[in-house]
């Protein structure tokens, strides 16, 4: 016999999507930090030349614009349980999760206009 | 006449909040939320801010290359260099107990150790380099 689920279908839609997008996030991150970590240990300090040649690579900025999505998407999720942990009044506790998204949207938006810019 | 309601059991509360006397893999747990929360008010606009600026133009770009010669912009760059190490050594022990490996009390409680001692070894080599 099948019997009613007895979850309420709000809140954290069960968890799987965002521990799973929460680990593929952080991996290419950590991959990313790698790379940033070894370019600067063998390159030492780079001057404004070729720091704009670096950012003048489509492959870099692309790889960036992945970089800065995941921390977005990451920073999402992890706000998100803090919040969910520690403010109870669901009123201010969804109008704060608005406020981060709408944020992270935003520098979203900024990140794409800094790596491509001029 | 209603059915008498079950009285809770009053249990004993007992909040330690000094973090000193949490266990390793606590100390862990709560520094990777704390420097999670702190790079996210702090570093992603600090970030996108400075590489706006230096990539704007040669005079900006050696304008911010010398604030951050200045020694106490290289200590706030620090602390954020430690929050992101410790909150990636954290994760990559987080992603191997996900995949079951040093589950067990003794080498969660070593994992724990060796991130944090590797967050500050790490730190303090940056630090070398920079300064």
């Amino acid at each position: 016999m099948v019997t009613a689920t007895k979850k309420i279908p709000v809140g954290a839609h069960y968890g799987w999507q965002d521990w799973l997008a929460q680990r593929v996030t952080a991996v290419i991150m950590v991959l990313f930090s790698i790379v940033i970590i070894g370019f600067f240990a063998v390159h030492g300090g780079v001057n404004f030349a070729q720091w704009k040649t670096l950012f003048g690579s489509q492959i870099f900025r692309i790889l960036m614009l992945l970089f800065f999505l995941s921390v977005f998407y990451h920073a999402w999720i992890g706000i998100k349980d803090v919040l969910m942990d520690y403010i109870k009044a669901a009123g201010l506790r969804i109008t704060m999760q608005v406020v981060v998204i709408v944020f992270l949207v935003v520098c979203s938006i900024w990140s794409v206009t800094i790596i491509w810019g001029k | 006449m209603s059915s008498p309601q079950p009285i809770p059991r009053q249990r004993p509360k007992y909040y330690d909040l000094n973090l000193l006397h949490l266990p390793w893999p606590g100390l862990v747990s709560i520094f990777h939320r704390i420097t999670g929360v702190v790079m996210f008010l702090f570093m992603i606009p600090a970030v996108l801010f400075v590489l706006q600026c230096t990539l704007e133009s040669e005079t900006a770009f050696s304008k911010w290359k010398s604030i951050f010669s200045e020694p106490i912009v290289k200590l706030i760059v620090l602390v954020f260099v430690w929050a992101y190490l410790h909150h990636l050594f954290a994760g990559i022990r987080y992603l191997l107990l996900d995949i079951q490996v040093g589950t067990a009390l003794e080498p969660a409680r070593t994992s724990a150790k060796t991130v944090l001692v590797l967050g500050i070894i790490a730190t303090v080599l940056i630090g070398v380099r920079i300064w």
